[in-house]
């Protein structure tokens, strides 16, 4: 007769990991990987944000406690760098949601070859937006760029010169964005579209409702979630914005087109080097951000509740 | 006959069939539809601009106005893979008497250039590849374990821990760089494919925990219990009841890591220089001085972005559930 020794029994029951071990194990590695990259950093830089610091320099940083923030906040250009963000996540924003919204009205009903339609449209916004910047900026041109020549513009001399000019500079990164983002609002929406029950329609249908009170009161409330959704997503990444602004225009002419975080960039790896007061800026930023996404999320989450 | 109660007074004139209503709804459709292709076009423009110069000569590629018809050449590709040499009239003459001259070099002697090596960016897509493929691997073997966890047991503090790993993507890439980039300084790690493979994991691991938690949740739990009790134990049934459920959806998320890895841009500036670089930095920096080889950049742009198109058609259903981080499962 066979019979288990203790130290066998032993063994396999050390093979066996319980369920709490496993459960360790398997979370560990992700949570070392996310606290040594993104939780060590953030604390970091939140001390040197206190410090008068430069890489480059080599000195050891010095503490001036909120110096650095104080200065931030009376530095006229970096309200204009914050105006220039904010003015370019407002237009990029709404012009991305009426673009997006309206795509997906085209194609929530399927024909013929609707399938291969959506997917076209939705390539932009999985490229690379510093590659598609670069090329853009071919676009911009006005000797032998194809956006004039599109709008009409047949003389080069006559023509808008996008890149050079302040304000247009600013559109031309708009242009690109709604370009790119669109079908991302597009793409959500179809989903929320898709998810409207065909009853509320019918019901519509059958009181003689007419267009224009069906999608207020039916398909706009229906799609609204997802809609805010999408909002809260565009706008956390249009604040962010930096790879796109450095291919087209690198934040010229001048600084015209110099978004937060391309000033943030400058700061830190340009220049003087002014590690410090870069991550005083950066903390700016991450407040900013997390304040505007929990407005957000309150207002999705009473569009939700309604 | 008789009549029956039921049956109407008064004949009915108006349909209320729902398909009815609206005029001409055929119409309207052939219009919606007309339209849709009509944005679609517009939309792809760029798209086909960047294909047509890629395929101009230098001079073409400038040309004023911009040309619509040419005639096609591969000049712009043997540009971008290779470093070349401007001749001098007298060598140039001596070159075009040569005859074990390949095409590429028959091409290239048309701008009076000779080819002398292999150009940086074959090296850079090569980082770009080696370093999307490792950071993705890593991030969807560790985002499957952690997935697997947060999917099927309790864990104190779950929900505050899920938004902890979600927020770490929240952050703008210039704030976490500057310290590690002073912890990769004092580590060696700047400039080094490790270092961006480390980086660019911890920043899909957000992504793929959240993406693949979705989709394990989906997979019911029965099928685990009952290998259990057949006798499996808990690593057993995670192998092969959940792995082989999960394959769909782990393969969407690796497309989705990689893409994400493939295009990055602001890490690869900021923490690389020489070595690691990779694609996306150095596409900006060839404008920088002297005559813009647009074609050259076309032609870059187009090899660069080649592999996502074909991928996004690849991830078509699934990429309403990639762009929201699993937030919305529909689509």
């Amino acid at each position: 007769m066979m019979q288990t020794t203790p130290s066998q029994q032993f063994t396999k029951k050390r093979r066996q990991l319980s369920d709490r071990n496993i459960m360790l194990l398997f979370i560990m590695p992700t949570m070392i990987i996310l606290v040594l990259m993104n939780i060590y950093p953030l604390f970091y830089s939140l001390y040197l944000s206190f410090t008068e610091y430069s890489v480059i320099k080599g000195d050891a940083p010095q503490w001036v406690g909120f110096q650095n923030y104080v200065d931030i906040l009376s530095d006229t250009k970096i309200w204009q760098n914050f105006a220039t963000t904010g003015r370019y996540t407002v237009i990029s924003v709404i012009l991305q949601m009426l673009i997006g919204f309206g795509l997906a009205l085209l194609l929530r009903d399927k024909f013929k070859g609707s399938g291969i339609i959506t997917t076209l449209i939705l390539i932009p916004m999985m490229l690379s937006p510093v590659v598609v910047g670069v090329f853009w900026k071919l676009m911009f041109n006005p000797l032998y760029g194809i956006v004039n020549y599109l709008l009409g513009y047949t003389n080069p001399n006559t023509s808008p010169e996008w890149l050079g000019n302040s304000v247009l500079a600013l559109w031309a990164i708009v242009i690109v964005d709604v370009w790119m983002w669109s079908p991302f609002v597009m793409l959500l929406c179809l989903a929320g579209l898709s998810a409207i029950p065909d009853y509320l329609y019918e019901a519509a249908a059958i009181d003689r409702a007419g267009p224009w009170f069906v999608f207020r009161r039916i398909t706009l409330p229906q799609v609204m979630p997802l809609l805010l959704i999408a909002v809260l997503f565009r706008t956390i990444e249009a604040i962010k914005q930096f790879d796109l602004v450095m291919g087209i225009t690198g934040g010229g002419p001048g600084n015209a087109t110099e978004t937060i975080s391309v000033r943030l960039y400058r700061e830190a790896f340009q220049g003087q080097f002014n590690t410090g007061f870069s991550c005083a800026l950066a903390y700016i930023v991450l407040i900013v951000i997390i304040a505007i996404s929990n407005i957000y999320i309150r207002q999705l989450n009473k569009v939700k509740e309604a | 006959m008789l009549q029956s109660p039921l049956a109407p007074k008064v004949p009915v004139t108006i349909s209320t069939r729902v398909d009815k209503v609206g005029a001409r709804p055929q119409f309207f459709k052939t219009l919606r539809a007309s339209l849709a292709v009509l944005v679609t076009i517009i939309m792809l423009i760029p798209a086909v601009w960047m294909l047509m110069t890629a395929f101009k000569s230098q001079t073409d590629s400038v040309a004023v106005p911009p040309k619509v018809f040419f005639t096609p050449t591969l000049e712009a590709f043997v540009s971008l893979l290779t470093e070349r040499r401007q001749l001098t009239q007298d060598e140039a003459t001596e070159y075009r008497a040569r005859t074990n001259l390949n095409w590429a070099d028959k091409i290239m002697l048309k701008r009076g250039q000779v080819i002398i090596g292999q150009s940086a960016f074959l090296k850079q897509l090569g980082n770009s590849l080696i370093i999307s493929i490792a950071s993705t691997f890593l991030s969807i073997v560790f985002g499957v374990l952690a997935a697997y966890a947060f999917s099927r047991f309790k864990i104190p503090g779950e929900a505050d821990l899920l938004f902890f790993i979600l927020s770490t993507r929240m952050l703008p890439p210039v704030v976490v760089t500057i310290p590690i980039f002073l912890m990769y300084s004092s580590l060696g790690l700047r400039d080094t494919h490790f270092g961006l493979i480390l980086l660019y994991t911890a920043f899909n691991l957000s992504f793929s925990v959240w993406l693949l938690k979705g989709f394990i949740d989906e997979i019911p739990k029965e099928y685990e219990e009952a290998a259990l009790v057949d006798g499996y134990t808990r690593l057993q049934a995670f192998r092969k009841i959940v792995l082989p459920q999960a394959a769909t959806g782990i393969a969407a998320t690796t497309v989705f890591s990689f893409i994400f890895a493939w295009n990055e841009y602001a890490f690869a500036l900021m923490l690389t220089s020489d070595v690691a670089r990779t694609a996306p930095p150095s596409l900006p920096s060839r404008i920088g001085t002297g005559v813009v080889e647009w074609s050259t950049i076309a032609a870059g742009s187009l090899a660069f972005l080649i592999p996502v198109v074909v991928l996004t058609f690849v991830l078509r259903k699934h990429l309403l559930r990639g762009v929201t981080f699993g937030a919305i499962k529909k689509g």
